[in-house]
C-alpha cells in the first residue's frame, strides 16, 4: 500500500516560508550562514592542499544522499545517507598508498555544503520543498565533528591499534549526533509548539534507531576506505540501504493509518449524525491541549486517534442527534455512546489505549473512582468546546464557552480547560 | 506433510553435498598451501567459527520483507565473505552451520536438507569466484579491481543456486497450491534482488576484516538490525491497520443487519477474482480495501430507506443511488491507489451503460469497478435480505453468466466462477432476527435542567 500513497498537505497548513521563520530557525540558519562564509573564505584564503578525487567520491556520496531523503513519522525527514557520506568525510583517516589524509575542516564543509545543494536541486525542480532547515541543521552537526576530528588526525593517530581510532570515532560521532538531534528538537519544539525537554525526549526516542545505524555504517565507511580506497565506497551503502528502505516502509504505512483514520472519521459526518468538521477540529484543539501539557508524541498520537473516532459510537444509533452534538443529550446516553464507541474501537485488537481515551470521554473530571486518563478529560473538553463554538471565530461565543467550562469545575478538568482558553485563542493549524 | 518425491531430494541433496564437500576439500587445501603470500591469510580456525556464528544468527533472526512468504535472509553475507577469506570449502563449512540454525523448531530432515542445500551453494559460489580470478585471502589494496567482478559471479551463482534448491523441495511438496499462489511469484525480483543486496554486505566484511577480524561482523549487522527492527515495526502498523479497517467496516455495517460482513465478503471474492486474473500484490492488496468500503457511502443513505421491506419510491431510489458519491467523499483524502478510489465510485455501473452513478459502459467503467461489482452482485445474492430469502450459490452462479456482457464483464464472471470452483466459497451464517438498534432520547435544547446551552452571540 505504500507504492501509491500521496502525502498531500491540506490548505491551511500551508504558509508562505517567511512565516514559517521563527526564531530557532533564524539562529540555525545565521549559524550555517556563518559557517558556510568561514569555511569559503577559508579555503580561498589558505589555499589548502585538496585530494580532488577524495572530495568528488564523498561529494557525490552526499549530493546522493540528499537526493534519497527519507521522511519519517511526524513529518520529519532524514538524510540518513547523505550523513554517512559526510560524517565519514570529517573523519576519514587514510587512504591506500596515501597514508593519513590532511584537509582543513573548513574544506570539508565548503564540500559538504556544495554537495548537499546540489542534491536538494532535483527536489526543488521536483516541486517538493528544499528541505533547507534540515540540511543547515546536518551541516551544523558535520561542522562540529570536522572542527573537533579534524585535528586529531595525524600520522601517529592513524597507527593506534583500531580500537582506540574506533573508540574516538564512536565519541565524536555521538557528539555530532547529539547536536543534530537537539537542534531538531529545537526546531520542532518551535513549529508544533511543544515544551523544548518533551521534544528533545521525542527526538531522542525517534532517532536513536537510525542514528545507530549511520554510525555503524560511517565507521564501516571510514575503515572501509582505509583498506579499499575511495572508489570502492559505493560498497559500503548496502547496509544502510537495507536499513532506509525498512524505515521507508514504516513510515509509509504510518503515513496512510493516520490518513485513513482521519479520512473514516468523517463517516459520521457524511452520515450526518455530526456536525461536517467537528471531528477534525476536536482532533486538533486535543493535539493543541495535549501538547500544552507537555504529552509525548505516542500518546499524542493516541490522542488524536481517540479525538478523531470519539463520536464513532454514534454509528449505533438508529437515527441522528440533531446538530451531532453529544453535549446536549443525558449523561446517562452520552456514557453509552462513549462505550458503544470504545467497543467498536476495541474491536480492532491493536488500539486498546485509544479505546480507553474513548470510553472514558464523558466522564467528570473530578469525583470519579478511578479519575478518567487525562487524554479522556482531554477530548472532553475540546468536545464540549466544539459543541458550543463549532467553525465559529466569533472570539464573544468562545469566550462565553470558555466561561462556562470554567464554572463547571467537576465536569472539566481546570488545568485542561486553562490550556484550551490559551490555544483557542491562538487557533492555529497544529500537525502531528 | 513431506511427501516421498521430496524425501528422495533431500536425501541427494545431502549426499551430493557430502561427496562435494569431501573431493574438493583436497584440492582447495593445496590451493592454500600453495598461495603466494601465506601471511595475507587470516587465522583459519578463528576467522571460520566467527564466520559461523554470523551465520547463525543472521539466519535465526530472518524476517518476512514483504507481507507474505519471503523472507530476509542475510546470511549468505557470512557464506561469501568465507568464499573471499578462506576459500570454497570454507565456505561450504559455514553453510553447512545451517543444520544448527535456531530459528524455529525444525525437524531432523530439515536441518539437514538446509545444511546441505547452504553447503553446496556456497562450494559453488566459491568455485565461481575461483574461476573468475578471484584472489583468496585478505583483501589487499590492489586487487579490489579484480575481487570485486569475482565476487559478483560468486554472488549470483550462490543466489541461483539457494533458490533453485530451494524451488525444487517446494515444487515436489506441495500439498495444496495455496502456497505458490500467493508466495513467490509476484516477489521473485525483490527477493533476488535483496538477496544480492545482502550478499554484498560479504564483500564488506571481507574487506574490515584485516583491521578488526569478527567484530567486522558486528559492525555490518547494526544497520541490519535495525532494518529488521523497522520492518517489525512495518509489520506491526499494517497488522494493526488492517484490523482497524475491519473494526471500522463492522461499525459501518451494524447499520444495516442484513448486510453485516458484506463489505468482508465482497473484498474476498474481490481478491480471488484479482488473483485469478494475476493482478499484482499492490493492486490486490488496494482492490481488497477498496471492496472492504465499497458500500460505506451508505452511510449517507437514512436509515429507513435501507432497512425499508417494501417498494421504494423514486425519492427513496435516488437517495440508494447516491451512495457511491457519497462513499467516494468519505475516503478521498486516503493515501489510496487511485484505483481504490474508482471502484468504489462506480462499482454500481454496467457495461450496457445503464447503471449509475455516470452510465458509464464497457471499458470506460475502471477494472476494479468491474471486479467488484461482480462480488458485489454475488454476495448480495446469496445472503438473506429483509425482502427474500438467500439464494444458492449454483443459482447466483447462472444469474452472473446471464448477466455477463450486459451488467458484468465476461472476463471478470469467468475469472470468478473458475476461482469459486478452486477455492470454494464460504456461505455466512444465515441471519437471524435483527437485534433492536439503541435509541437515544434527545434533550430538548431548552430544558432548563441542561447542564450546558449554546450561548447566542
Amino acid at each position: 500500500m505504500t507504492g501509491g500513497t500521496i502525502v498531500r498537505r491540506s490548505p491551511p497548513d500551508r504558509v508562505a516560508y517567511w512565516q514559517a521563520l521563527d526564531s530557532g530557525r533564524i539562529l540555525l540558519m545565521a549559524a550555517a550562514t556563518m559557517l558556510l562564509i568561514a569555511a569559503f573564505a577559508g579555503v580561498v584564503a589558505l589555499h589548502p592542499h585538496v585530494n580532488w578525487r577524495a572530495a568528488l567520491a564523498f561529494g557525490g556520496f552526499i549530493a546522493v544522499g540528499e537526493l534519497l531523503r527519507l521522511a519519517l513519522p511526524g513529518g520529519r525527514e532524514a538524510a540518513p545517507i547523505a550523513m554517512v557520506g559526510a560524517m565519514a568525510y570529517a573523519m576519514s583517516l587514510a587512504l591506500p598508498r596515501q597514508g593519513h589524509v590532511r584537509y582543513d575542516a573548513l574544506l570539508v564543509i565548503a564540500v559538504c555544503a556544495v554537495a548537499m545543494s546540489v542534491g536538494a536541486l532535483p527536489h526543488i525542480a521536483a516541486g517538493r520543498p528544499a528541505g533547507l532547515t534540515g540540511m543547515c541543521t546536518r551541516l551544523v552537526a558535520v561542522s562540529c565533528v570536522a572542527f573537533i576530528f579534524r585535528p586529531i588526525v595525524s600520522k601517529d593517530f592513524v597507527k593506534e591499534p583500531w580500537w582506540v581510532v574506533f573508540a574516538v570515532i564512536a565519541l565524536v560521532y555521538c557528539f555530532g549526533w547529539l547536536t543534530e538531534t537537539l537542534i531538531g528538537a529545537l526546531i520542532r519544539a518551535d513549529d508544533v509548539g511543544a515544551r523544548f525537554s518533551v521534544a528533545v525526549r521525542d527526538e531522542m526516542r525517534l532517532q536513536w534507531p537510525l542514528g545507530l545505524a549511520v554510525g555503524a555504517s560511517v565507521i564501516i565507511a571510514i575503515f572501509g576506505t582505509k583498506v579499499m580506497g575511495i572508489r570502492e565506497l559505493a560498497v559500503f551503502i548496502g547496509p544502510l540501504l537495507v536499513t532506509q528502505i525498512a524505515f521507508r516502509r514504516y513510515a509509509g504505512i504510518r503515513a496512510t493509518y493516520l490518513q485513513t483514520v482521519r479520512s473514516l472519521a468523517r463517516v459520521t459526518e457524511v452520515a450526518g449524525y455530526v456536525e461536517a468538521g467537528h471531528s477534525r477540529r476536536v482532533s486538533r484543539l486535543a493535539i493543541a491541549i495535549g501538547r500544552g501539557l507537555g504529552l509525548a508524541e505516542p500518546e499524542l498520537l493516541a490522542l488524536e486517534y481517540a479525538a478523531l473516532m470519539h463520536d464513532i459510537g454514534q454509528l449505533s444509533l438508529r437515527d441522528p442527534i440533531p446538530g451531532g452534538a453529544t453535549l446536549l443529550v443525558s449523561p446517562a446516553d452520552q456514557e453509552r455512546i462513549a462505550e458503544l464507541g470504545a467497543e467498536i474501537i476495541r474491536e480492532a485488537g491493536v488500539l486498546d489505549d485509544v479505546a480507553d481515551l474513548v470510553r472514558w470521554q464523558s466522564r467528570p473530571a473530578r469525583g470519579q473512582d478511578p479519575a478518567p486518563p487525562l487524554g479522556s478529560m482531554i477530548i472532553k473538553a475540546a468536545n464540549a468546546f466544539d459543541d458550543m463554538v463549532g467553525s465559529s471565530t466569533d472570539r464573544n461565543r468562545s469566550a462565553a464557552a470558555l466561561d462556562r467550562m470554567r464554572r463547571d469545575p467537576v465536569e472539566y478538568d481546570a488545568g485542561v480547560v486553562a490550556v484550551l482558553a490559551e490555544v483557542a485563542g491562538r487557533r492555529v493549524p497544529s500537525r502531528l | 506433510m513431506v511427501s516421498r518425491a521430496a524425501w528422495l531430494y533431500i536425501g541427494l541433496v545431502v549426499s551430493v553435498a557430502a561427496v562435494l564437500v569431501a573431493a574438493f576439500a583436497k584440492r582447495s587445501m593445496i590451493l592454500a598451501q600453495h598461495s603466494a603470500h601465506p601471511a595475507h591469510y587470516p587465522q583459519p580456525l578463528i576467522t571460520l567459527i566467527a564466520l559461523q556464528a554470523l551465520f547463525l544468527v543472521c539466519d535465526s533472526g530472518k524476517a518476512p520483507l514483504t507481507a507474505r512468504q519471503t523472507k530476509w535472509s542475510p546470511s549468505s553475507s557470512a557464506t561469501l565473505a568465507a568464499v573471499v577469506l578462506l576459500g570454497p570449502v570454507a565456505a561450504a563449512f559455514v553453510g553447512a552451520a545451517a543444520v544448527l540454525s535456531a530459528q524455529r523448531p525444525l525437524r531432523l530432515a530439515e536441518r539437514l536438507f538446509n545444511g546441505a542445500m547452504y553447503a553446496i551453494s556456497g562450494l559453488a559460489a566459491g568455485e565461481a569466484y575461483l574461476a573468475c580470478n578471484g584472489i583468496v585471502g585478505l583483501p589487499r589494496t590492489g586487487h579490489f579491481k579484480a575481487i570485486l567482478l569475482a565476487f559478483a559471479a560468486a554472488a549470483t551463482v550462490h543466489v541461483i543456486a539457494n533458490h533453485g534448491m530451494i524451488w525444487g523441495v517446494n515444487r515436489l511438496n506441495r500439498a495444496s497450491g495455496a502456497w505458490r499462489r500467493e508466495g513467490l511469484e509476484s516477489s521473485l525480483t525483490l527477493l533476488l534482488a535483496s538477496d544480492l543486496g545482502y550478499a554484498s554486505l560479504g564483500m564488506v566484511i571481507a574487506s574490515l576484516w584485516e583491521i578488526m577480524s569478527w567484530f567486522a561482523a558486528v559492525l555490518v549487522l547494526v544497520p541490519l538490525f535495525i532494518a529488521r527492527w523497522a520492518m517489525g515495526q512495518f509489520t506491526e502498523q499494517q497488522r494493526a491497520y488492517a484490523a482497524t479497517m475491519n473494526a471500522f467496516c463492522q461499525a459501518v455495517e451494524t447499520k444495516d443487519y442484513y448486510t453485516r460482513g458484506h463489505g468482508d465478503r465482497v473484498s474476498r471474492g474481490a481478491v480471488m477474482i484479482a488473483r485469478q486474473i494475476r493482478m499484482s500484490a499492490d493492486r490486490t492488496e488496494a482492490i481488497r480495501f477498496a471492496g472492504m468500503l465499497h458500500d460505506v457511502g451508505k452511510l449517507g443513505v437514512p436509515t429507513q430507506v435501507l432497512q425499508k421491506t417494501g417498494p421504494l419510491s423514486e425519492d427513496e431510489f435516488a437517495a440508494i443511488q447516491l451512495h457511491p458519491m457519497r462513499g467516494l467523499e468519505i475516503v478521498r483524502e486516503i493515501g489510496f491507489l487511485f484505483e481504490a478510489l474508482n471502484g468504489i465510485m462506480h462499482h454500481h455501473e454496467r457495461i450496457d451503460g445503464r447503471g449509475y452513478p455516470m452510465g458509464l459502459a464497457g471499458h470506460e467503467i475502471p477494472e476494479f469497478a468491474r471486479i467488484i461489482a461482480v462480488a458485489d452482485a454475488f454476495d448480495s445474492m446469496t445472503t438473506t435480505r429483509s425482502y427474500r430469502e438467500a439464494k444458492s450459490i449454483e443459482f447466483a452462479l447462472s444469474e452472473l453468466r446471464s448477466g455477463a456482457g450486459t451488467q458484468f464483464d465476461p472476463v471478470v464472471v469467468e475469472a470468478f466462477i473458475a476461482a469459486i470452483e478452486q477455492e470454494q466459497w464460504q456461505l455466512p451464517e444465515p441471519a437471524g432476527e435483527p437485534a433492536d438498534l439503541t435509541t437515544v432520547t434527545v434533550k430538548d435544547h431548552d430544558d432548563p435542567t441542561a447542564p450546558l446551552r449554546v450561548v447566542e452571540p
